[in-house]
C-alpha cells in the first residue's frame, strides 16, 4: 500500500504487516528481505518506509510494569505519548521529554532520539531511557542498557530503527503537581535580541521560539518566545485548584481535505506570520499565566491531519543545528536565504539545545535549531539544497527523523560518529544490513 | 457509578474483542478475572490492565477444548463475577473446515461446545445466588448457513439458540442473558480482509456496547445498528433463493 511519512513526500508502495506478539518477529525475519519498523508515522520524511517490509508496531501497546514509587515505566515499543499522557498525567506523571506532538510511539521517540522545549536542560528523550530490548537480525532479543551491550544502546539511540526492531524500554516518569504549566511570552525585535532571550532564559525548564521567516534587515530573526515551567499546586488560580491534574478537553479541529496547494503564498504566509507576531506582542504585555500541558507542548495536535494543508503534493521540514559559535551567523544566513527565495515558511521555530547526548546519530548537539517547513514545488529542492550549504558551511547537521532528500555526504560530515554506529550495526546485524529503509538506502547507511 | 458491577469474568481476554470489554470494563472501576488458554498472552493482558488503569486483576487459565470445556475455571473464581463475558471463538478456514473434519469438530467445540457449556455452568451459579449478568457473544454469522462459512456459522447458531433458551430459562431468578452479535469488527480474526467500513465496528465499538447492555439489561444487540435491517432480510430470503446466491 502507499506510505508517507508526516510530510506525505515521499508516498512508496510498502508492504505493511503488524507485528502483534514479539515471537511472530522471527517468522518475518526469515523472510530474507530488509525491513524497518514504524510507529505511529510522525517521522516527516522516508524513514519509517521499506518497500519490502514496513513494520506496523502500534499492536505492540501493552503496558508492563509501573513502580508507583520512582516513576519507572516498562512498556512496549509501540505505546503512544498520547496514551502515557492519558494514563499518567491525572496521577501526577509526566515524561521526562516530549516532542511537540503526543501522536509518536515510544519506540519511535528513542528511535528518533527526540527533543523538546527542555533539552537545554535535560536532553533528548534517550538520556532518560535506562534500558530497551531490542530484536537483532538473528532474531536474538537482547536487553540493552548503559552497563549491558552499551554500544548497541548507544547506537539505538537515535539510530533511526536500523540496529533492529525496539520491543520495549524502561524509563522513569516524572512526579508533576499539576497539569499546568505557568507560560511567559516575550518578543524580540531581532536575531540577536531572540538569541539573548534564549540565554537569559536558561533557568526555565522548557523554551522554544517561532521567528517570523519572512522579516527582513532590520527585523531579520525577530520572535515570540515562549517559556514555560510546571506549576506547583499551591501556584495555582482557584479556578484550577480544584482539579489540577485534570486532561485537556479533547475538542479539535480537523482538515477535512487537502488544501489547494496555492492556499499557503507568500501573501497568506506573510499574513500569518504578521499575526502571530502581533499575538505574540499582545500576550507578552500579558504576562506569565497558566496554560495546560497540551496546550504548551502539543498545540498543533489540536488541529487533525494538518499536514493537508499543504496539499496532495505534501511538504518537507528542514531542521539543522549549528554549534553555539556558528548560530549566530548561520541562522542568518539560513533565514536570508529563506526570505530572499520568496518561500516563506510556514512554521519557523528555533530553539537552543544543551550538550550533545551519548546516541551515535543522535541529532542535538550544543548550539541553536532551526525548523522549516516547506510545500513540496519546484523550486524547493534547490532552495533546500541551498539551506544544506549553508549548515554544512557552519559546521552543522539536519535531522534525520525530518529528512526527505539531503544528499549523502552532507549527512557523513553532520554525522562524525557515523563511523562508530555503521561499525555496531554490521556487527549486529552481520554482513547484510537487515533493518532499513528508504532513508538509510537514500543515505547510503 | 458501575451499577453495582464489582467483579467482571471475562472469557477469551486476549482476543481483540475480549481486550477491548476488559478495558471499558477496567474503566468503570470494576475488579477484572481474565481468562484465556495461552498464560503468556494473558499475562501480557493482565500486566496491561493493572498499569493502565489500577484496577484488581487476576489471571485464569481455562481452555474450552480441555476435556472439562475449561468448566473447572470456574473453581478458581474468588468471588463468584457478577458479570461473566464469554468471547471465546475461532473463524477457522471454511474450505479446511469442509475437507478436515478434525478442523471442522475444533470450529465446532470452540464456537459451540465450549461456550455453551461454560455459560451453562456459570448459570447454575448465577441462578443460585439471584443475580447477575451472562455476555455472550454470538455472530450475525450464526442466523442462516451460507456457503461461506457456515460450519463456524452453525456453531454460532447453537450458541445463540442455547443463550436464548438460557435466558428464558433465568428470567425469573435475577439472572440475565445478553447475546451479542457484532457484524464485521477489525481484529486479528479479520485481519487482511477487505471489510466493507459502514459495517465493520472497531473493538472497543464493540466493548462500549456490551458494557452498555451491562448496565442496562438488553437481551440481543448488534453493535452497529444497520445489521438489524440486513439480517432481517437475509432470514426473510426463501431458502430457494438462498441456496443461489452462494457466494455470500
Amino acid at each position: 500500500m502507499m506510505l508517507a511519512g508526516w510530510g506525505r513526500y515521499p508516498a512508496l508502495d510498502c508492504r505493511l504487516e503488524r507485528l502483534r506478539r514479539r515471537e511472530d518477529l522471527s517468522g518475518l525475519l526469515h523472510r530474507g528481505t530488509t525491513l524497518i519498523a514504524r510507529g505511529n508515522g510522525r517521522s516527516y520524511g522516508d524513514a519509517a518506509l521499506n518497500p519490502e517490509l514496513t513494520l506496523s508496531m502500534l499492536a505492540m501497546d501493552r503496558m508492563r510494569a509501573f513502580d508507583a514509587g520512582t516513576g519507572r515505566l516498562d512498556c512496549e515499543a509501540g505505546v503512544l505519548l498520547a496514551d502515557l499522557l492519558e494514563t499518567f498525567a491525572p496521577r501526577g506523571w509526566f515524561p521526562p521529554v516530549v516532542p511537540g506532538t503526543r501522536l509518536v510511539t515510544v519506540g519511535g521517540m528513542i528511535a528518533a532520539d527526540v527533543h523538546g522545549k527542555n533539552h537545554h536542560r535535560d536532553g533528548t528523550f534517550g538520556a532518560h531511557v535506562e534500558s530497551l530490548t531490542l530484536a537483532g537480525a538473528d532474531g536474538a532479543i537482547r536487553e540493552c542498557s548503559r552497563a549491558e551491550n552499551a554500544d548497541l544502546f548507544r547506537a539505538t539511540l537515535g539510530g533511526m530503527g536500523l540496529t533492529g526492531v525496539i520491543l520495549s524500554a524502561r524509563f522513569r516518569l516524572r512526579p508533576v503537581e499539576t497539569a499546568f504549566v505557568m507560560a511567559e511570552t516575550l518578543v524580540a525585535r531581532d536575531l540577536d535580541e531572540t538569541m539573548a532571550l534564549f540565554e537569559a532564559s536558561r533557568d526555565w525548564p522548557h523554551s522554544v521560539a517561532w521567528l517570523d521567516c519572512l522579516a527582513r534587515g532590520a527585523g531579520l530573526g525577530r520572535a515570540v518566545m515562549t517559556r514555560g515551567a510546571f506549576m506547583e499546586r499551591g501556584a495555582l488560580p482557584p479556578g484550577l485548584a480544584s482539579n489540577p491534574l485534570r486532561l485537556a478537553p479533547a475538542g479539535k479541529l480537523r482538515v477535512p481535505a487537502d488544501a489547494p496547494s496555492a492556499l499557503l503564498n507568500r501573501v497568506s504566509i506573510g499574513l500569518f506570520n504578521a499575526l502571530c507576531y502581533r499575538r505574540g506582542r499582545a500576550r507578552a504585555r500579558a504576562g506569565a499565566r497558566p496554560v495546560h500541558f497540551d496546550r504548551f507542548f502539543f498545540p498543533l495536535d489540536r488541529i487533525e491531519a494538518w499536514n493537508r494543508l499543504y496539499g496532495r503534493r505534501g511538504f518537507v521540514q528542514y531542521q539543522c543545528v549549528l554549534p553555539k559559535g556558528e548560530s549566530e551567523a548561520g541562522v542568518a544566513a539560513l533565514l536570508e536565504r529563506v526570505a530572499a527565495s520568496g518561500q516563506g515558511s510556514f512554521l519557523a521555530v528555533l530553539k537552543l539545545f544543551g550538550p550533545a547526548g551519548e546516541g551515535l546519530m543522535s541529532f542535538p548537539m550544543e548550539g541553536y535549531t532551526l525548523a522549516l517547513d516547506f510545500p513540496v514545488r519546484s523550486g524547493t529542492a534547490a532552495l533546500l539544497d541551498g539551506l544544506d550549504d549553508i549548515t554544512h558551511r557552519h559546521g552543522g547537521r539536519v535531522y534525520l527523523a525530518k529528512d526527505a532528500r539531503c544528499a549523502p555526504e552532507r549527512v557523513r560530515e553532520g554525522y562524525p560518529r557515523l563511523g562508530a554506529f555503521e561499525a555496531v550495526r554490521a556487527e549486529a546485524a552481520g554482513a547484510l544490513p537487515r533493518f532499513a529503509s528508504a532513508l538509510s538506502q537514500r543515505l547510503a547507511l | 457509578m458501575n451499577g453495582g458491577v464489582e467483579t467482571a469474568l471475562v472469557i477469551g481476554a486476549t482476543s481483540d474483542i475480549g481486550r477491548a470489554i476488559a478495558h471499558a470494563l477496567a474503566e468503570d472501576g470494576c475488579a477484572l478475572q481474565l481468562a484465556a488458554r495461552d498464560p503468556a498472552r494473558l499475562e501480557r493482558e493482565t500486566r496491561d490492565l493493572r498499569v493502565r488503569t489500577g484496577v484488581a486483576v487476576t489471571a485464569h487459565r481455562c481452555d474450552v477444548l480441555d476435556e472439562d470445556g475449561g468448566v473447572s475455571l470456574l473453581d478458581t473464581l474468588d468471588p463468584l463475577p457478577d458479570v461473566a463475558v464469554c468471547v471465546v471463538g475461532r473463524l477457522g478456514d471454511q474450505a479446511e473446515s469442509q475437507r478436515d473434519i478434525v478442523a471442522a469438530e475444533r470450529v465446532m467445540r470452540t464456537n459451540y461446545v465450549g461456550p455453551a457449556l461454560l455459560m451453562g455452568a456459570l448459570a447454575e451459579r448465577f441462578e443460585r445466588r439471584g443475580g447477575g449478568v451472562l455476555v455472550g457473544v454470538s455472530s450475525v454469522a450464526g442466523e442462516r448457513g451460507r456457503a461461506s462459512n457456515y460450519v463456524y456459522g452453525s456453531a454460532k447458531a447453537g450458541f445463540t439458540a442455547f443463550l436464548s433458551g438460557l435466558r428464558s430459562r433465568l428470567a425469573a431468578s435475577g439472572a440475565h442473558v445478553v447475546t451479542v452479535k457484532p457484524g464485521f469488527v477489525r481484529t486479528r480474526m479479520t485481519d487482511g480482509m477487505d471489510l466493507p467500513a459502514r459495517l465493520t465496528a472497531t473493538p472497543e465499538e464493540v466493548a462500549a456496547a456490551v458494557v452498555a447492555a451491562i448496565h442496562r439489561p438488553r437481551d440481543v444487540i448488534y453493535v452497529r445498528r444497520v445489521w438489524r435491517p440486513i439480517m432481517f432480510v437475509l432470514r426473510a430470503v426463501p431458502e430457494r433463493v438462498f441456496k443461489r446466491m452462494s457466494r455470500l
